[in-house]
């Protein structure tokens, strides 16, 4: 017999030692609605942390300055010095009036047509790129320039307006990360219980190989190969279901078109981390169903 | 010939009743063909158990192959079973698997290669007479046949001590004869024989067997002193 023949028929010798096929009990089932969800939670999770990530750093270099001038021709001047004294600055990389007309069709909801006809004094806004670094000094240090410039001028660091949009999207990541990890705690259980009922139901077998001298490892090496088994099938199921949903749920959120939202999206480091979910499922599941029968083993004679 | 087993004032109590085996002290030689008897609820059944390493004792020194088996780490036990064959008075077959399979159990427990186990367990299969009947189940053999497939399982791996519990309880005379003449053999190849019956014709068929006769828990003979001492010339060929 050849060497893969040999390993061949003493697989499956070994697994006719335990009764029941793959995919047999609840259990493959019971792993795949849980890799289900806990490969969703992760994204979930994995998506938001992205987000916050990608925001804070759009925004963490980024500030407005507001022109507060009821004077128009007095406003437009302060602007323009305004922008070269921005431009010359050493924390600045780029200083850029926005267009009031743009400026008047993002208030026009708020204001109506009747605003922009000139009698409501609008800020001229400027937008300021700062160069890469922590942007606190310099934020202070371009409010010190501003203040020399004119007490009409204001600064407005853009990670101040969503800093609480950050937090709750980062909370909402942690939250979805502790549910990944409750789910793994319950796999864990499920996979306990699954070994200790399996345990029982072949304790008459157990017996007549431990009596004809079969150690401890050999016969949690029998549950655990059968238990991984279940957790392999029940994990690639419920990781290729979270998946697609996944994909449908990245589709409508691409197709919102809302830069926010376009901000959810997973990296490849973060593709490899949920593929390495089902591993570490079956890791989990194995080492779980091993430890349990060679405590219950350990327990007999 | 030297003691592969020795039992010194063993005792055994299960939980809180009284003892079901008491102040047994015996040493069975290496090589030797013993009879256990006594009548039902004497204590066969669990001196067998202590024998094979399915009970420890209450009391006592148990010493199996020259070593106290009673404080013997729990994780050395595997390999003084396997030197032990059993054959249990309920079979103990797995129900789930074949005669085959069940025949092969104790050549795969020791980690034989798989190619090397069809042969011996052919030749077991043919020698109980169940050559054809290898890939039946256990529930769709007769009494006598799976018990046939118990003593087949509990002698293939050439066990250095048989333990057979009332083996030939469930087959015909022919049979019972041809068993007795397969335990022979492999006592003459130096397997120390213990078999626990009631059947005294089978017992006098074997020529230089001793006999261990249990009554209400004690060995009858309080000396330990058997009958029929082992002739060394009767285990020659």
């Amino acid at each position: 017999m050849s060497g893969r023949a040999e390993r061949k028929a003493a697989a499956a010798a070994r697994h006719r030692l335990l009764p029941g096929g793959r995919l047999a009990g609840p259990m493959p089932w019971i792993i795949a609605i849980m890799m289900f969800v806990t490969v969703l939670a992760a994204a979930a999770g994995l998506g938001l942390g992205a987000a916050v990530q990608s925001m804070r750093a759009d925004l963490a270099g980024r500030a407005s300055v507001q022109v507060v001038e009821a004077d128009a021709q007095a406003r437009a001047a302060l602007a323009a010095r305004t922008l070269q004294a921005l431009r010359a600055a050493p924390d600045v990389r780029a200083a850029d009036p926005v267009d009031p007309v743009v400026l008047a069709d993002q208030l026009r909801p708020w204001l109506g047509e009747e605003a922009m006809n000139g009698d409501l004094p609008v800020p001229a806004l400027i937008d300021v790129l700062l160069t890469p670094g922590e942007a606190g000094p310099k934020i202070d240090r371009l409010r010190r320039l501003l203040a020399d410039l004119s007490p009409k001028l204001r600064i407005e660091p853009h990670a101040a307006f969503l800093t609480p949009l950050a937090g709750l999207l980062s909370a909402l990541g942690w939250l979805a990360l502790g549910a990944v990890l409750l789910m793994m705690l319950a796999t864990a259980a499920v996979v306990v219980l699954a070994a200790r009922g399996a345990h029982d139901s072949h304790r008459g077998t157990i017996d007549v190989l431990h009596l004809m001298g079969s150690t401890d490892v050999q016969i949690a090496r029998l549950f655990q190969r059968r238990i991984g088994l279940d957790a392999l099938m029940g994990g690639a199921l419920g990781f290729v279901f979270a998946l697609l949903v996944i994909l449908l749920i990245g589709l409508r959120l691409a197709a919102t078109g809302s830069d926010l939202l376009a901000a959810i999206a997973l990296p490849m480091r973060d593709w490899l981390v949920l593929l390495a979910l089902p591993v570490a499922g079956v890791l989990l599941a194995t080492l779980t169903a091993r430890w349990t029968v060679l405590r219950a083993l350990g327990r007999s004679l | 010939m030297s003691a592969i087993v020795q039992f010194e004032n063993v005792g055994l109590r299960y939980g809180l009743d009284s003892e079901t085996l008491s102040d047994v002290s015996f040493s069975l030689a290496a090589g030797g063909f013993y009879f256990l008897t006594g009548a039902s609820g004497a204590g066969k059944t669990s001196l067998l158990k202590l024998l094979y390493l399915a009970q420890r004792p209450s009391r006592g020194v148990i010493r199996l192959f020259g070593e106290d088996v009673v404080t013997l780490p729990r994780k050395r036990l595997p390999g003084f079973r396997r030197r032990i064959g059993v054959v249990f008075q309920d079979f103990r077959l797995v129900p789930h698997l074949s005669a085959y399979d069940n025949i092969a159990l104790p050549l795969r427990v020791a980690g034989m290669k798989e190619e090397e186990v069809d042969a011996p367990v052919a030749e077991m299969l043919n020698w109980v007479g169940l050559g054809d009947r290898g890939d039946a189940r256990p529930a769709t053999l007769s009494g006598g046949e799976q018990q046939r497939v118990a003593i087949a399982r509990a002698v293939i791996a050439r066990p250095e001590i048989l333990v057979a519990d009332e083996p030939t309880g469930n087959v015909d005379a022919d049979m019972a004869r041809r068993l007795m003449t397969l335990f022979e053999a492999l006592n003459r190849l130096g397997t120390t024989i213990v078999v626990a019956t009631h059947d005294l014709p089978l017992m006098a068929q074997v020529s230089g067997a001793q006999m261990m006769k249990l009554d209400r828990g004690r060995l009858a003979d309080p000396t330990g002193i058997l009958r029929y001492p082992p002739r060394p010339q009767d285990k020659s060929g």
